[in-house]
This record gives structure tokens, sequence and C-alpha cells, in this order.
């Protein structure tokens, strides 16, 4: 049960490859930018399996920390796209 | 009144997030949340008294549980057009209009459309909802309204107006 | 048990969004696919957590996580579509229709 566990962890882990190649290799601005996003919700996710792996509950807040902080630099950043001020 | 209300939701929250009952823990709560009812007290809940009315609670639950299962729909929906080997999409932005009045209606009605299949809101102006759709269905503006917003306009209206 | 398959079908949906993040020709349909897919895998992952713990201090953190991973998820995609639209970002040459042109100008 720990070693499915253990694979599922990795193919998690694996799927931040997809995110960095759209981040490295996007075309455009806006894709590397999706490309942020998304690894920031894959993180939670990370977060969630290791809270099960290894018993601590505490990761769990690390998650929770780790989307609101991902959610204000994605507005950042869509305010820098939109090209206004930040306090508009 | 609204203060109040703000200020018993930051504790229910506190209280879940932390699940310690010692007496050190529950001042440190009521500090923080008295706090944030201080500052954002004026922004949410013009009319708090919506929140003691059954009926508003019952028409919540009916659109939690048609919201997940089209969140369900949606995925499948993805899963197809991603796995498919020719990717059939017609993507486009069309424009729908809406009949609720409220801001935080508005916000409600545009989250559920980024999570119901194949749709994500791009603006809201006045009235009108951008849609970015990524296979659209029909060109008729009547047909496509009822296709996107569904049932959940007619569920947040009887909630949240 | 339930916690374990809860999680790997978490996982699965995380896959296809990801292929999705690869695949797809336009930011659009990437942002479409890849917030809806990693939205809802993510609140499967944190499902499985809160049966795994039951209705206890850790079960319901997971619980508190997931509408604040919902709402931030989805008004994030909002934000950065409506962002990248006025930052000038082409659409795709399959695209159809669009409405938002006119209203932008």
């Amino acid at each position: 049960m720990t070693s499915f566990l253990d694979i599922l962890l990795y193919i998690q882990i694996a799927l931040c490859a997809p995110c960095l190649y759209r981040i490295i290799r996007g075309p455009t601005i806006p894709d590397r930018m999706v490309g942020i996003d998304i690894f920031g919700i894959l993180v939670v996710g990370i977060c969630g399996i290791i809270t099960v792996q290894t018993g601590k509950a505490f990761i769990l807040d690390i998650g929770i920390a780790w989307v609101i902080l991902s959610f204000i630099g994605t507005l950042t950043l869509a305010k820098y796209l939109s090209g206004k001020k930040l306090n508009e | 009144m609204r203060y109040v209300t703000i200020f018993i939701l930051s504790l229910v929250f506190w209280l879940l997030i932390t699940f310690k009952f010692t007496v050190p823990d529950i001042a440190a709560g009521a500090v923080a949340s008295a706090i944030t009812a201080a500052i954002f007290g004026r922004y949410y809940f013009h009319n708090v008294y919506k929140f003691l009315q059954p009926r508003r609670w019952f028409w919540f639950v009916v659109y939690l549980v048609t919201f997940i299962w089209a969140c369900i729909k949606a995925n499948f929906d993805v899963a197809y057009r991603v796995l498919h080997p020719a990717m059939p999409i017609r993507p486009g932005i069309v424009k729908v209009k809406t009949t609720l009045r409220s801001d935080f209606a508005k916000t409600l009605l545009a989250n559920s459309i980024t999570m119901t299949p194949g749709t994500i809101t791009v603006d809201i102006i006045g009235d009108d909802i951008y849609i970015h759709w990524i296979y659209i269905r029909s060109e008729d503006p009547a047909q496509y309204t009822s296709m996107v917003t569904g049932r959940f306009e007619e569920y947040i209206k009887k909630f949240a107006e | 048990m339930a916690a374990i398959i809860l999680i790997s079908i978490g996982v699965i949906f995380n896959i296809f969004g990801c292929i999705g993040l690869i695949r797809l020709p336009d930011m659009y349909n990437r942002l479409q696919a890849a917030t809806k897919c990693v939205t809802l895998g993510c609140c499967s992952i944190l499902v499985g957590v809160m049966v795994h713990y039951g209705l206890g201090g850790a079960g319901f953190r997971a619980l508190v996580a997931i509408p604040i991973l919902f709402f931030t998820a989805t008004v994030a995609a909002h934000a950065l579509v409506r962002g990248a639209y006025h930052f000038g970002t082409k659409m795709d040459e399959r695209s159809v229709k669009d409405d938002y042109m006119e209203a932008v100008k």
C-alpha cells in the first residue's frame, strides 16, 4: 500500500515536467503564465499525497498557504498582462 | 450586524483550520477575527438576514450537487478532447446575456461557467458575459445561452438574489 | 483503501490536464483544459486525504482547502484569460467566432 502511494507521488511530481516544458518553451508570455498557474495547483496535490504518506498533518497547511500565495502571484501576473497599475 | 456575521464566519474558519479548543487558541482566533471584521466588514453581506432563510439553504444544496456533477462531466469532456487523435475543437468567444442583478450572484455564475464542460468566462460587462467555448455547438444565441448557463442561473437566482 | 482509490483518480485527472497543456494549440484552450482537470484532480486528492484521516483535525483542514482551491483556481483562470486577451494573444486559426472584439474597442 505504501509503495503504491510512492508510485502515485512520483507520477504527481513527474507531472511538473509538462508545466516546466510550457514555461521554458511557450511561444508567448501568456503561455508561460499558464504553466506557472498550473504548477502552483499541482504542488497542492503533492502536499496532499505526502500528508497521507508520512502522517504529518502540518504539510497540509503548507498546501493551503501555497494555494493562496500562488493565487496572489497569478493575479499580479494577470494585472501585468493587461497593462494596468497594481492599484486599479 | 454584518460585522457580527463576518466575525462569526472568520472564527469558524479559524477553528476548522487549527482544530484546537484550548483557551489561548480561541482567544488568538477571536482577536484575528475581530481585526478582520473591523477592516473588511464594510464590503460584504449587505443583507445578512438572507442567511437565516432555510429555503435558500435548500436551493444552495441543490446547486452544489448540480455543480459537482457538471465538474465531473467537464473532466471527461476535456479528457475526450485531449486524447482524441484529431482533437475535435472549434473554439470561439460568445456573448451571453444574464438576468442576475447582484454582483455576488454574477460572480457565482461566472465561477460555475468556468467549471462546466468546455467553457471559461473571459469578462463581465454590465449584463453581458463573454465566454470562451472550446467547441461551439450552435450559432443561435438563444440556444447557446440556455446551453451555457443551463440550470445554474435559476438556482443561483433562487438562493443568492 | 477508499482513500487510495480517490487519490489515484485525482492523479489520473492530473495526467489528462497535463497532456492537454502540451497538446492543445493555443493559450485559451490550454488554460481551459489544464485548469479544469488539475483543479478537480487536486480536489479529489484532498477528498482522499479527508477520507484517510476521518473528520479529525487534518480531515477538516483538507475539507477547508477544497473550496479555497476552487475559488482561487477559477478566479485566477478568469483574470489570466482576460489579461491575455488584452495583451493581444492570437486565437487559433480554427476559431469560428469572436464576440469580445467589439466590446473591447
